[in-house]
C-alpha cells in the first residue's frame, strides 16, 4: 500500500519552545488517521505544517512522493477543514463549495455539476442557494467537508471539526464522517483532544503529548495495550495504583502504597524494588466474583452509584481513601448494592498494567 | 439670614464684573490695534479692549449677520461703506461733535465724510491709507514698473497677486480703461471685466499662485519664489528692511489709494469707548508709533513728526511728489458691482 | 405610575438633545432654506424666487465647479480606500499587539494640530524653496528647483493625508471581526493574495468601506482649507463658491441655494454609491 503522507524527523520550534519534537510517522492511502492529544501538545501545529500554513524547522513532508517544502498552502494537494469552519459568511453554500475550483479557473458550468454532485454526496441537496447563517450546526459541518472534497485533495485535513457541535449531533457526525471517509476513499487526517472522537472514527490514531508521539497504532491496540502511561491515563478510563515491584516472573507482583499485593503484566521485568504504576480499567473489575482462582481480589466500599444507562459505575473506597471506578452492568444482577455497602472485586492480572515512573 | 448674605454677595460679585467687564470690542486689520497702544488705552482709561482681525468682506458679512451687533467699532474701507450701508444699515452715523477733529488731517477727514455720506448723515473718519501696487524683486525683474508686469511672459511663474477686486481693477488700469470712471455705467463695466477676465485667463499659466495670505506672499518674495506681486506698499517695504533689491513700486498708472476708516456698527454696546479709542489711537504719538511699527501712513495730524526715519525714508522713496499725485483714490463702489465681480473671478479661478 | 415616571425622565434626559438639534440644526437650516429661495426683482424689491436654484444650472462655472469638486473628492476617497486598506490589515493583522498601538497613535498624532498648521506643514515641505527640493538638490536628483505645490495631485494628496485617520479606523474595526481563519482557508483553497484580497478581506470589510468612504467623500467634499491652500490657482472648491457668494459677493441668498445643493447632490450621490454597492444606510451605521 502506498503512503498519501510522509512525515520524517519533523522538528518545529518557537524560540527555545519544541512545539514538535522529532515526529516521524506514515498515513497509507484511503485511511482514516487520527492524532490523539491534549491541547498544547503540538497536534495543531503539526497540522498546520501539512497544511503549509507553518514550515517545519527541521525534517521532511512528503505528500504522494512530493517533497512539500517551500510549497505554499494554495499550491498543496491537501485541504483543511478548520476548527471553527470557516466557511465564508459572504458567500452562499454552493458559492462556497465552488470557491477553490473558480480559483483552478474551472468553467462555471463544469463547477456547478460538481457542486450539486458532492451536496449529494454530503447529504445536503438542494441546499446550494442557502446562506451560511441559514444552516444547522451538523449543516455547516457538512458544507465546511463538501468544499474540502470537492477540491479532490489527496489528503484532507480536518481540524477537531466537531468541537463546536453539542454532544448529540457530535455523536452522530461522528459515524457520518466514518462513513462519509469509506465512502469517498480519501484519505483523512484528523485532529482532536477527544478520545472517543479518535477511537470511534480511526483507522490509526497516533497519540502525541509534549511534541513527541507517545504511540501510533489501532484504536484497540491503544486502548488495550497502551506502550507508555501517558497513553494507558489518556485514552479511555483507567483506574491506578502506586506500588513497589516485590517479584518479576510470568506476572510482576507488586505491592500497593496501602499494603495490597497485586500480580499484573509488564511490558518488561523489573527489578524488584522499582516504583511503578499499575493502570486497571473499570470495566476489568469485576464485582463480587464467584471463581476467585487467579484473581487478584480486595474489599472496598460503595461511596456512589453514577448511573449512566450502559456506562453505568460505581464509585468506590479502598481502606486507605483510594478511590477507584468500577464497571456497573445493567444486568439487574447488582441491584441490591446500595452506597455504603461493602463488596469484594476482583480481577485477573491479564488486566493490569505496570510501567515504570 | 444666611441667604440674605449669600444674595448680596452674590449681587455684589454680579456687579463687580459688570464694571470689570467694560469692554471695547474692535472689529480689524491685522496691526491695526498694536499690543502696546492697547494696554496704554487700558491703562489710562480701564476699559479692556478685544481686537478680531478680519478683512473687509468678513467685516461686512459679520455685521451684516448680527445686524450691526457684536462689535463696537469696525475698520472698513472707506470706499465699502455707503452702499452697504445703503442696504444692510449696519453702521451708526458718527456724531463728529465727539471726535477731537483737530488730531486728523482735514483733506483726508473731509473726503472720507463726503464718500461715506448715506442721507444727510456721514458714517466714518479716516484711520489710515496706503496704497496697492508692485513689489518687485529689482535682481530679477528690474524693468517691472507697470501693472503690465503681472502678465508679462517674462516673469513666467514668478508672478503673484490675490484674486480679490483689486486686480480686477488694476488689470483694467493696465489694458487703459479707467474702473472708477465706469462705476457709475454697469454696462461699460461689464465689458471692461470681460476683457479683464480674458487678460487674466490668457495670461493665467505666467501666475505662481493667487495669494490668500499676506505673510505667505512675504516669504515667497524673501525667497525668491516670486519676482513680480501686487500687493500693499507696508508689505514691500518690510522686505526692503530685510533685502535691498525687494521694494515696492507705484505702477506707472498710477498705485491704487484706499482709506481705511472707523465707522461704529448700530448696534454698538459701547459707543463710548468707541470715541475714546478713536480719539486716543489719532493722537500724534500714538498714530506714529502704529506707522513705525506697520508702515502704514495715517490721517493723524502731526503724527509724522514722532514717524521713525526708516520709515519716512521708505515713503519718500517710493512716493515722490507726482508718484503721490498720481494716486487713484478708489471711490465708493456700487452694490451691483460686486456681484459682477464675484462671478468674474469665480470664471477665472475655474478657468484651466 | 411606575411607567409615568419613566416617561417624565426618558422626556427630560432626551429634551436636552432634541433642543440642541432643534435650535443649532433645524432652525438654522429652515432659516438658510427661506434664504435661498428669496431674492430681487428687477426693481430691487424682495421677492421669492426659485432663480438662485435656476442660476446654478445655467451658469456652467457653478456646476463645473460642482462636478469637479465632487469628481476630487471621489478620488480623493479611492486614493484613501487604497492606502488604508494595507495599513489597517498591518496593524490588524500583522502588527505585535505592542506595535498596534503605537502605530495607531502615529496615525491619530497629526490630527493633534489644527488642518491649517498641517496644510503649512506640507508646504513648508513642497514648496519651490521648501526642504524636499532643498534635499534633492543638494543630493543632485534635481539641478532646478520643482514646484510640487499648487497642482491637483498635490492637493489630493493633501486631502487624503487629512482624510486617511477616518477610512483607517472603520476599517480597523470591521477588520477586527475578520477571523484569521477564512484567509486561511481561502488560502488553503488554492486562492492566491489578490483573490483573497478581493474574495475574503473586501466584502467582510464592505460597511467599514462604505461608512469609511461616505464620511471621507463628505469632509472632502465639505473641505475649504486644503485645495485653497495646496490647490494653487486652477482650485476652485464648490465650498470657496459658496464662501464667495457669502463674503465676497454679498449674495446670501444665492449663497444659501449653493449649499443646499451641496448638501441635496451630496446626499445624491451617496445614495446612488449605496445603491450600485447594494447597501442601505441602516446596515452601514450600525
Amino acid at each position: 500500500m502506498t503512503n498519501d503522507l510522509s512525515v520524517r524527523n519533523i522538528v518545529r520550534k518557537f524560540g527555545d519552545f519544541t512545539a514538535v519534537d522529532d515526529v516521524s510517522f506514515d498515513v497509507p492511502q484511503g485511511s482514516f488517521f487520527s492524532i490523539l492529544g491534549p491541547s498544547g501538545c503540538g497536534k495543531t501545529t503539526l497540522l498546520r505544517m501539512i497544511a503549509g500554513f507553518d514550515e517545519p524547522t527541521a525534517g521532511t513532508l512528503t505528500i504522494r512522493d512530493q517533497d512539500m517544502r517551500g510549497v505554499p498552502p494554495n499550491k498543496r494537494p491537501v485541504n483543511l477543514v478548520f476548527q471553527h469552519l470557516a466557511l465564508f459568511p459572504m458567500m452562499n453554500v454552493v458559492e462556497n463549495i465552488g470557491f477553490g475550483l473558480k480559483r483552478r479557473g474551472m468553467s462555471s458550468a463544469e463547477i456547478s455539476k460538481r457542486c450539486v454532485a458532492i451536496l449529494e454526496r454530503v447529504d445536503l441537496p438542494g441546499y446550494g442557494k442557502k446562506r451560511i447563517d441559514q444552516l444547522s450546526g451538523g449543516q455547516k459541518q457538512r458544507v465546511a467537508i463538501a468544499r474540502c472534497l470537492v477540491m479532490e485533495p489527496s489528503v484532507l485535513l480536518l481540524d477537531e471539526p466537531l468541537g463546536a457541535l453539542d454532544l448529540k449531533l457530535r455523536e452522530q457526525m461522528k459515524v457520518e464522517l466514518k462513513k462519509l471517509q469509506a465512502n469517498v476513499g480519501t484519505t483523512f487526517i484528523y485532529i482532536t483532544h477527544d478520545q472517543s472522537e479518535a477511537l470511534v472514527m480511526s483507522d490509526r490514531i497516533a497519540v502525541m503529548n509534549e511534541g513527541r508521539f507517545e504511540q501510533v497504532g489501532s484504536p484497540r491496540e491503544l486502548y488495550n495495550d497502551p506502550r507508555t502511561p501517558f497513553v494507558a491515563r489518556f485514552v479511555g478510563d483507567n483506574n491506578s495504583w502506586s506500588g513497589e515491584v516485590e517479584e518479576s516472573a510470568e506476572y510482576t507482583t507488586i505491592c500497593t502504597s496501602e499494603g495490597l499485593h497485586f500480580r499484573a503484566r509488564s511490558h518488561r521485568s523489573y527489578k524488584s524494588g522499582t516504583r511503578v504504576d499499575l493502570f486497571l480499567r473499570p470495566e476489568a473489575l469485576r464485582i463480587e466474583p464467584k471463581d476467585l482462582t487467579g484473581l487478584n481480589t480486595f474489599k472496598v466500599s460503595v461511596k456512589a452509584i453514577l448511573f449512566d444507562g450502559a456506562n453505568s459505575r460505581l464509585l468506590t473506597v479502598m481502606p486507605g481513601g483510594h478511590e477507584l471506578l468500577v464497571n456497573l452492568p445493567q444486568n439487574r444482577q447488582f441491584d441490591h448494592i446500595e452506597p455504603g455497602a461493602s463488596i469484594t472485586l476482583g480481577w485477573h492480572p491479564d488486566s493490569g498494567l505496570c510501567f515504570k515512573v | 439670614m444666611k441667604k440674605v448674605t449669600l444674595l448680596a454677595a452674590a449681587c455684589c460679585f454680579f456687579m463687580a464684573t459688570a464694571v470689570q467687564a467694560e469692554t471695547l470690542k474692535i472689529l480689524t486689520w491685522k496691526g491695526y490695534a498694536p499690543r502696546v497702544l492697547i494696554e496704554k488705552f487700558e491703562k489710562d482709561t480701564g476699559i479692556k479692549v478685544e481686537a478680531t482681525f478680519s478683512n473687509n468682506e468678513e467685516m461686512i458679512a459679520k455685521l451684516r449677520a448680527t445686524r450691526g451687533a457684536g462689535f463696537d467699532l469696525a475698520q472698513p474701507s472707506q470706499d465699502r461703506i455707503s452702499s452697504v450701508q445703503e442696504k444692510f444699515k449696519i453702521y451708526q452715523a458718527v456724531d463728529y461733535s465727539r471726535i477731537d477733529t483737530k488730531l486728523f488731517i482735514p483733506s483726508m477727514l473731509d473726503a472720507v465724510k463726503s464718500n461715506t455720506k448715506v442721507g444727510d448723515n456721514s458714517y466714518a473718519v479716516p484711520f489710515c491709507w496706503g496704497t496697492s501696487g508692485l513689489i518687485v524683486n529689482s535682481d530679477k525683474a528690474a524693468k517691472a514698473d507697470d501693472w503690465n508686469a503681472l502678465m508679462d511672459p517674462e516673469f513666467k511663474g514668478r508672478i503673484s497677486y490675490r484674486l480679490k477686486r483689486p486686480t480686477l481693477i488694476a488689470v483694467g488700469f493696465a489694458l487703459g480703461y479707467d474702473p472708477f470712471a465706469l462705476y457709475s455705467d454697469a454696462v461699460g463695466y461689464k465689458e471692461m471685466l470681460d476683457k479683464v477676465a480674458e487678460a487674466l485667463i490668457n495670461t493665467k499659466p505666467l501666475v505662481k499662485n493667487y495669494w490668500a495670505n499676506g505673510d505667505g506672499l512675504l516669504e515667497s518674495m524673501r525667497s525668491s519664489e516670486v519676482f513680480v506681486a501686487m500687493a500693499w506698499d507696508s508689505g514691500g517695504w518690510k522686505l526692503h528692511d530685510e533685502n535691498k533689491a525687494i521694494d515696492f513700486k507705484a505702477p506707472k498708472k498710477g498705485a491704487l489709494g484706499w482709506i481705511d476708516t472707523f465707522a461704529i456698527p448700530s448696534k454698538a454696546k459701547n459707543v463710548d469707548a468707541a470715541y475714546k479709542w478713536i480719539n486716543f489711537i489719532m493722537a500724534p504719538e500714538n498714530a506714529a508709533y502704529f506707522t513705525t511699527q506697520e508702515k502704514v501712513p495715517t490721517a493723524s495730524q502731526g503724527a509724522n513728526a514722532f514717524v521713525s526715519a526708516e520709515v519716512r525714508a521708505n515713503f519718500e522713496r517710493s512716493f515722490p511728489q507726482e508718484t503721490i499725485d498720481n494716486i487713484k483714490w478708489y471711490p465708493p463702489v456700487p452694490a451691483k458691482l460686486e456681484v459682477m465681480e464675484g462671478k468674474i473671478l469665480d470664471k477665472i479661478k475655474a478657468a484651466k | 405610575m411606575m411607567g409615568n415616571g419613566f416617561r417624565i425622565t426618558f422626556w427630560l434626559f432626551l429634551s436636552p438633545v432634541l433642543l440642541w438639534l432643534f435650535l443649532l440644526i433645524v432652525i438654522p437650516h429652515i432659516d438658510l432654506l427661506l434664504l435661498s429661495f428669496r431674492g430681487e426683482s428687477d426693481m430691487g424689491d424682495p421677492i421669492w424666487t426659485l432663480q438662485n436654484y435656476k442660476n446654478f444650472f445655467i451658469e456652467p462655472i457653478y456646476w463645473y465647479t460642482f462636478l469637479r469638486t465632487a469628481l476630487y473628492a471621489m478620488i480623493t476617497t479611492f486614493c484613501t480606500f487604497i492606502l488604508a486598506l494595507p495599513v489597517s490589515f498591518y496593524i490588524v493583522k500583522l502588527a505585535r499587539p505592542r506595535t498596534r498601538g503605537f502605530l495607531t497613535v502615529l496615525l491619530l498624532l497629526p490630527f493633534w494640530v489644527s488642518e491649517l498648521v498641517r496644510v503649512y506643514g506640507w508646504m513648508i515641505l513642497l514648496r519651490e524653496s521648501g526642504v524636499f527640493n532643498y534635499f534633492m538638490l543638494k543630493m543632485g536628483i534635481i539641478d532646478q528647483p520643482i514646484e510640487m505645490l499648487y497642482n491637483d495631485i498635490t492637493m489630493i494628496m493633501g486631502l487624503v493625508y487629512t482624510s486617511m485617520l477616518f477610512m483607517v479606523v472603520p476599517l480597523i474595526s470591521v477588520m477586527e471581526s475578520l477571523d484569521d481563519s477564512l484567509i486561511e482557508a481561502a488560502h488553503d483553497l488554492e486562492a492566491s493574495r489578490f483573490d483573497i484580497l478581493r474574495t475574503i478581506i473586501i466584502p467582510h470589510c464592505k460597511p467599514g468601506i462604505t461608512s469609511g468612504s461616505i464620511v471621507v467623500f463628505m469632509l472632502a467634499l465639505g473641505n475649504y482649507l486644503t485645495p485653497n491652500l495646496m490647490g494653487g490657482k486652477n482650485s476652485l472648491w464648490f465650498t470657496e463658491q459658496i464662501y464667495n457668494q457669502f463674503i465676497a459677493s454679498f449674495n446670501w441668498n444665492q449663497g444659501a441655494a449653493f449649499g443646499f445643493l451641496l448638501l441635496v447632490l451630496s446626499s445624491v450621490i451617496i445614495w446612488v454609491g449605496l445603491k450600485v454597492t447594494r447597501q442601505n444606510l441602516g446596515e452601514v451605521a450600525s
